[in-house]
């Protein structure tokens, strides 16, 4: 079941050599990992600072109450949200016609 | 304790109830294959996945437990929610889309992909479980204490009451009717917790500031009052004490992200769409109202800081809650009155229904597609077979889920949530990710790491103070840290590594070798366009 068919496998090889699926794999893979150190860097730095040093994170904006942890943490949230979308509008316009491309087996 | 019964509460409850075995009835009727049964037929969109998923993730503990933490220690329940947010990007980038092309109903499909089907399924069975069982006793825990005194229900009564309707929806409306309950519910909790917000909000004139300042003085007189400085009420706007130490601060980070990225209920989701764009979709959609509901769930817990906190029908002379962790619930007394307390309680309910069907689910099929279609019959099972199986594991899951929930009603289970997210973390994750990824992976390699990451965070979970010094009462824990994700998830990706570099056995090659077709249905999907069929 989990096993590739056999007629699949000669699709795949095609694929393989399919210098649009190098690309898009490449192209992917580059924005991808960059996205997931983008995120991983944010929350592990904000994790990191809550360890070392609390009371970066405790001081007030101007004259009010509301402390520096407030924007950065709700940032982070936020961040989360426009990666995924980053990501979600790239794949939509640019891998999807390459993949459609791919399936099809149109020549370039 | 108990509560007196509340009749408002109940009566909405049993609309709602009513509405969701309505829908069961409906997807029953549709619920005629396997493909069905775990997976919706594959036919479900992108943005009623992602509410479902949200669903799925916003649970009654996250609910009412980071609103409260947030009641007790303000800033620090932040920290907390945005653990649990940011492991979805990371499911986006590097498993949404893969899991939707090599899979068809359970994450072992995916995990055991180019490997020998046996050892893998038979791993991932195991850990799918062992995350079920802890999760599930969390919520039936949880769910007899929260009905008890919401509703004034029995402590027996409640479990059972969710016991016995979990099976119904999963054992007639399989997918179908999980995800429509997961949909509904997701909803609801979403409309209810915006109310909330908008209520706290009016009152101080749409401004922040002038909400966390009343919350501050609040805090500061309650510190007055037990003779410490008035300081003190201001320390609830920066990190504060609890995650003192770093190891079990990065630890819990660890577990919270990635541990989301390995919980099979979680990752069965992404076999109910049709493709990989709608897997995609599904996460942005999911990620946008987790993250909605959290910053949500900050300005109720502030809000509770100043309508809940003030008044001493609710909390004691030190300002802490006399119901334990019931912050959000008590301010919707305070600002829609019984009413509304009833349709807040009829809500959280219906949450932990909602989570425990698609938990059951899970553990249903991982007995019945991983270990009795494919490591039993070897493939050949046929769809009503393997159907029979999965029903009937689900009442047996049932059962041994009301049995737990009774048995461990005296005890704190807060740890067995971060024990589930730690098992998922060292066990799944890190299976899953070099599977996908590292093509020097072997079958060997993933099953040693797997379990050497699951019995790692177990071990070091009863060693530690949960466990070993407030449940079986010895003075000091042998591991000092409260987390174990920072030891354990490591370990599973170093023992695969090691072991598959070691592995020259003949089945090694079968598996390197089957790692560049893998790669191709993983970026574009080949071959996995009927997978959601048949």
């Amino acid at each position: 079941m989990a096993e590739p068919q056999a007629d699949d496998a000669g699709r795949y090889d095609e694929v393989l050599a399919d210098p649009r699926y190098q690309r898009l794999v490449k192209r992917r893979g580059r924005f991808t990992w960059a996205l997931t150190a983008v995120m991983l860097a944010a929350y592990y730095g904000y994790i990191l600072l809550i360890a070392f040093d609390k009371a970066v994170l405790a001081r007030p904006i101007g004259g009010g109450v509301t402390s520096i942890g407030i924007p950065v943490g709700v940032g982070i949230i936020l961040l989360a949200i426009v990666l995924t979308g980053l990501y979600v509008r790239r794949a939509n316009r640019e891998y999807d016609p390459l993949v459609r491309a791919l399936k099809e087996g149109t020549p370039e | 304790m108990s509560g007196a019964t509340n009749w408002s509460a109940i009566g909405m409850f049993a609309i709602f109830v009513a509405f969701t075995l309505g829908i069961t009835a409906w997807a029953a009727r549709r619920t005629k294959t396997r493909a069905d049964f775990y997976a919706a037929g594959g036919g479900v969109s992108g943005f009623k996945n992602g509410l479902a998923i949200a669903g799925d993730y916003m649970s009654a503990a996250s609910f009412l437990g980071i609103s409260s933490q947030i009641f007790g220690f303000g800033y620090d329940g932040l920290i907390y929610s945005i653990g649990f947010l940011v492991g979805w990007p990371v499911i986006l980038f590097l498993m949404a889309e893969r899991l939707r092309n090599l899979g068809k109903y359970t994450f072992a499909d995916v995990a055991s992909f180019r490997f020998a089907q046996t050892p893998v399924r038979c791993f991932a069975a195991v850990s799918t479980l062992a995350v079920v069982l802890f999760y599930l006793i969390a919520q039936m825990v949880g769910a007899g204490q929260l009905i008890q005194l919401l509703f004034g229900l029995q402590y027996l009564h409640a479990v059972v009451i969710v016991g016995v309707l979990m099976t119904l929806y999963v054992l007639f409306g399989g997918m179908i009717a999980t995800t429509w309950v997961q949909i509904i519910k997701a909803v609801l909790l979403l409309g209810c917790a915006t109310f909330l917000a908008l209520a706290v909000l009016y009152q101080f004139g749409f401004s922040p500031e002038a909400l966390f300042a009343r919350a501050v003085e609040v805090k500061a007189d309650i510190a007055v009052a037990n003779g410490k400085a008035a300081a003190e009420g201001l320390k609830i706007m920066g990190p504060g004490t609890f995650l003192t130490d770093p190891v079990s601060a990065i630890s819990l980070g660890i577990a919270l992200m990635f541990g989301t990225a390995g919980l099979p209920h979680i990752l069965m989701r992404f076999f109910t769409v049709p493709d990989a764009r709608q897997a995609r979709i599904s996460v942005l959609w999911a990620t946008g109202w987790i993250g909605y509901f959290y910053i949500l769930t900050f300005i109720i817990g502030f809000g509770a800081i100043v309508l809940v906190g003030t008044n001493p029908a609710w909390v004691d002379a030190a300002g802490a809650l006399r119901s334990g962790n019931m912050a959000a619930i008590h301010l919707a007394e305070a600002i829609g009155g019984n009413l509304f307390l009833g349709f807040v309680s009829a809500v959280a309910f219906a949450t932990i229904l909602a989570v425990v069907a698609g938990l059951t689910l899970s553990g249903a099929s991982a007995v019945s597609h991983d270990l009795y279609a494919t490591v039993v019959r070897k493939g050949q099972a046929k769809s009503r077979e393997e159907l029979r199986v999965s029903r009937w594991t689900v009442v047996v899951l049932a059962v041994v889920a009301i049995a737990l929930g009774v048995a461990f009603q005296k005890v704190n289970v807060a740890f067995m949530v971060g024990l589930a997210f730690a098992i998922a973390a060292s066990g799944n994750f890190p299976v899953l990710i070099l599977s996908l990824f590292w093509k020097g992976c072997t079958t060997r390699g993933v099953v040693a790491g797997g379990t050497a990451g699951v019995l790692l965070a177990v071990v070091l979970t009863v060693l530690s103070k949960s466990i070993w010094v407030d449940i079986l009462g010895h003075p000091t824990p042998i591991f000092p840290y409260i987390y174990p994700a920072i030891f354990s998830m490591p370990v599973a990706f170093l023992t695969i590594w090691i072991v598959s570099l070691l592995d020259r056995g003949p089945r090694a090659a079968v598996d390197k070798a089957g790692y560049l077709h893998q790669r191709v249905r993983s970026e574009t999907g080949i071959g996995a366009e009927g997978a959601s069929s048949h």
